[in-house]
């Protein structure tokens, strides 16, 4: 996908932008990185806000693993992350909204779920109902931002696209859709700071009757046979699971076969 | 005619004595005239009579039926109970109402949504307390018929072009009337984008109820979802919002419901509107990547005219793919090829034009719904897999597709 060249996205002063961003956890050592969605999040953010109008800042404890992975966001070339301590088993809600509040950025970025703990994605929306923001799912692109509003491209399935006019200050998500983050660099990763700030802590009494365990394999649906005799059962048992149920046109003319076709297509409502 | 068999064990015995002074009158009385195949003969030994077996096919040749469908030559046959028919359930007064919003595309219940009506009947069939009922919330116009048999006693529909397209602002007000006048003991979303997943965390937000995301299982007051992105699965209490993934139960497949329509909740008080809607945008099918492409044209090696094919993709609207011999021989780039060891693809339709199906190329389309295969040998795999092949040359038939398909949009722009 190319870049497109900076166009004057902001008329004026430039627009702040905050993205909240999490430690993640690759899917398969389980090693601690930057969180795949939220480093989407931070590529947008500097797609929109270079420099010092985009602050980027995490809510949890530390620890050296949440370090290393905080890290893997200074290297895609960013100063300083904030890191609001939060301990084990918080909510961190509160402590992002107030830290939004004081900082007050025009548009807040989030990756659309974490990689660890309850990774539920419910902290856009919480702190958009509790900010009184716009929210804005799956975002692709942002097209356009002028003073009150910005106009964005969403995400739909099958990479369809909607347009949106919005709001601002808005809460936007990032998912899979949005532009691939760059690669994280060493020098910068290690130059860059990992900045504490104190916050208030909000225990999350509620979490800590759960049960975790690691992920089980879910069961696979069955096939449900409503037979009432043995032979209708077995015969359902026995049945090819696909049968060559579909229809051939042999010794058609090209015509009569693209009109088949056409027809098909028609039906399915794939043809625009 | 009465179904319940009475049995009359004189006649049976007096059947299974051949000396019985009546037992032919009898066999004719209970074979209804044909003769019987088998007897227990007098000294205990089971006799046959072979040419008693069987029935006389529509053409005039015996046919015996050796799976037990077909009872032995003689017994009456009795009339094939229609299909097992669905239990009817009326809930008038019910204790309690669990509203299911329900993603249906296109106006109809997906099988996702199924899924999900299939757990709200767990819940409101449960023992907690009295009988429930699933309310049903729909945006936009309804075309389900079987919302019934769905297992949906009530339904509340939201009609009207303001709830069309992406208004996410005014379904939360919506959903926050269906709880102001109902106050279902439970909602239920399907955790799917853009669908139940956003506006079942935008209700949970406004109500301030913590709800349960990517639930699979959920029994006995408890629930099972997924945390960290697939790798833990948390259990807790079940909350009253539940975000639940497919297949989290079986859908309602033995009793058929009221679907009563309820009145929508009258009055919704006018919001600021926070997000606009402009339209769908126009997305070059190219450009789309090839796993989530809804609309494939697939070429293989039996193609020799590429930018007739290129064309034609064009023209369709449709993503390129290709099978390996295509990729390796250059006509195509490797981002394209379909395949155990390209991409897995999950297009509605996927039109395979001169492939031949090898396996590594048709485990790479599983998932597509609809099949088309244009090849000229009519004996290959693809063609067995397709649900619509057309036996011909592939360059013949693309023109013929192309010319078709310009010449309505030629028809349609001198129309308007
Ligand atoms: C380890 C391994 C992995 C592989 N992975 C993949 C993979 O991921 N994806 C993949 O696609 N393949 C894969 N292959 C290759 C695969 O086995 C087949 O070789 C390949 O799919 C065949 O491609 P084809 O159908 O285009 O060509 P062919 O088998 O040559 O078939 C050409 C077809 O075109 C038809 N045809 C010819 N002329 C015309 C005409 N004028 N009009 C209409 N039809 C015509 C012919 O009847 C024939 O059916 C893999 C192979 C191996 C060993």
């Amino acid at each position: 996908m190319q870049r497109d060249g900076k166009r004057s996205m902001t008329g004026g002063q430039p627009l702040t932008v905050a993205a909240l961003v999490s430690v993640g956890r690759h899917p398969v050592t389980g090693r601690p990185r930057r969180a795949e969605f939220d480093a989407r999040a931070v590529e947008l953010g500097l797609s929109l806000a270079p420099g010092e109008a985009l602050r980027l800042v995490h809510a949890g404890a530390r620890t050296p693993d949440s370090d290393s992975a905080l890290r893997g966001y200074l290297g895609m070339g960013i100063g300083a992350v904030e890191v609001l301590e939060q301990p084990e088993g918080a909510d961190v809600v509160p402590a992002l909204e107030a830290w939004v509040r004081t900082a007050a950025p025009r548009l807040v970025l989030c990756g659309a779920h974490g990689e660890t703990g309850e990774a539920s994605g419910l902290v856009p929306f919480l702190l958009a109902e509790r900010l009184g923001w716009s929210l804005v799912c799956d975002l692709a692109e942002v097209e356009a931002v002028d003073g009150e509003t910005m106009t964005v491209l969403q995400a739909l399935p099958r990479g369809q696209r909607r347009r949106l006019r919005v709001r601002l200050p808005a809460v936007i998500t990032v998912d899979a859709a949005a532009r691939a983050a760059r690669q994280s660099a060493f020098g910068p990763a290690r130059r860059g700071e990992l900045r504490p700030l104190a916050a208030a802590v909000t225990p999350d009494r509620e979490a800590e009757g759960w049960a975790r365990t690691p992920a089980r394999k879910r069961p696979k649906r069955l096939k449900i046979v409503k037979a009432t005799s043995a032979r209708e059962r077995f015969k359902a048992a026995a049945a090819k699971a696909e049968g060559g149920g579909g229809q051939v046109l042999t010794g058609v003319s090209a015509r009569a076969g693209a009109e088949a076709i056409l027809k098909l297509l028609r039906e399915e409502g794939v043809l625009r | 005619m009465n179904d319940i068999i009475r049995r009359d064990p004189r006649s049976e015995w007096i059947a299974r004595n051949r000396l019985h002074p009546e037992h032919e009158a009898v066999l004719a009385r209970i074979g209804g005239g044909a003769p019987v195949a088998q007897w227990m003969g007098p000294n205990g030994v089971l006799r046959r009579d072979p040419h008693a077996v069987g029935f006389i096919g529509p053409n005039g040749i015996r046919r015996i039926d050796r799976s037990g469908a077909q009872t032995a030559s003689g017994a009456a046959r009795r009339e094939a109970t229609a299909g097992p028919s669905r239990r009817l359930v009326r809930i008038e007064t019910p204790a309690f109402l669990v509203a299911v919003v329900a993603d249906m595309p296109g106006g109809r219940l997906s099988a996702y949504d199924r899924d999900l009506l299939g757990l709200a009947r767990q819940l409101a069939d449960g023992d907690g307390g009295g009988q429930g009922a699933v309310l049903l919330v729909c945006f936009g116009e309804t075309r389900e018929e079987g919302l019934g048999d769905a297992g949906v006693d009530r339904v509340v529909t939201f009609a009207g072009a303001q709830f069309a397209g992406y208004a996410p602002e005014l379904r939360l007000t919506a959903l926050g009337g269906v709880e102001h006048t109902h106050e279902p003991r439970h909602w239920l979303f399907p955790d799917s984008p853009l669908g139940g997943a956003e506006l079942g965390r935008r209700l949970a937000a406004r109500l301030g109820e913590r709800p349960a995301t990517q639930v699979w299982q959920i029994g006995d007051g408890r629930c099972t979802g997924r945390g960290a992105a697939g790798a833990t699965d948390i259990s807790r209490a079940l909350p009253r919002i539940v975000l639940a993934l497919p297949e989290c139960a079986e859908p309602v497949t033995d009793t058929t419901h009221a679907a009563e329509p309820f009145a929508a909740p009258a009055t919704l008080p006018q919001i600021m509107r926070r997000i606009d809607d402009l339209g769908a945008v126009a997305v070059d099918p190219a450009g789309v990547a090839l796993a989530e492409a809804e609309f494939i044209l697939s070429a293989g090696n039996g193609i020799d005219d590429w930018d007739a094919f290129h064309h034609a993709a064009r023209v369709l609207g449709a993503t390129e793919g290709a099978s390996r011999v295509a990729v390796d021989n250059g006509f195509m780039p490797r981002d394209r090829q379909v395949g155990a060891t390209g991409t897995w693809v999950t297009a509605r339709v996927y039109l395979a034009v001169g492939i031949s199906g090898a396996i590594q190329h048709l485990q790479g389309i599983q998932q597509c719904d609809k099949v088309v295969a244009l090849n000229t040998d009519a004996g290959c795999d693809m063609v067995k897999r397709a649900d619509l092949a057309v036996i011909a040359d592939s360059s013949e038939v693309l023109a013929a597709l192309v010319d078709m398909v310009e010449g309505v949009r030629k028809e349609q722009r001198d129309a308007a």
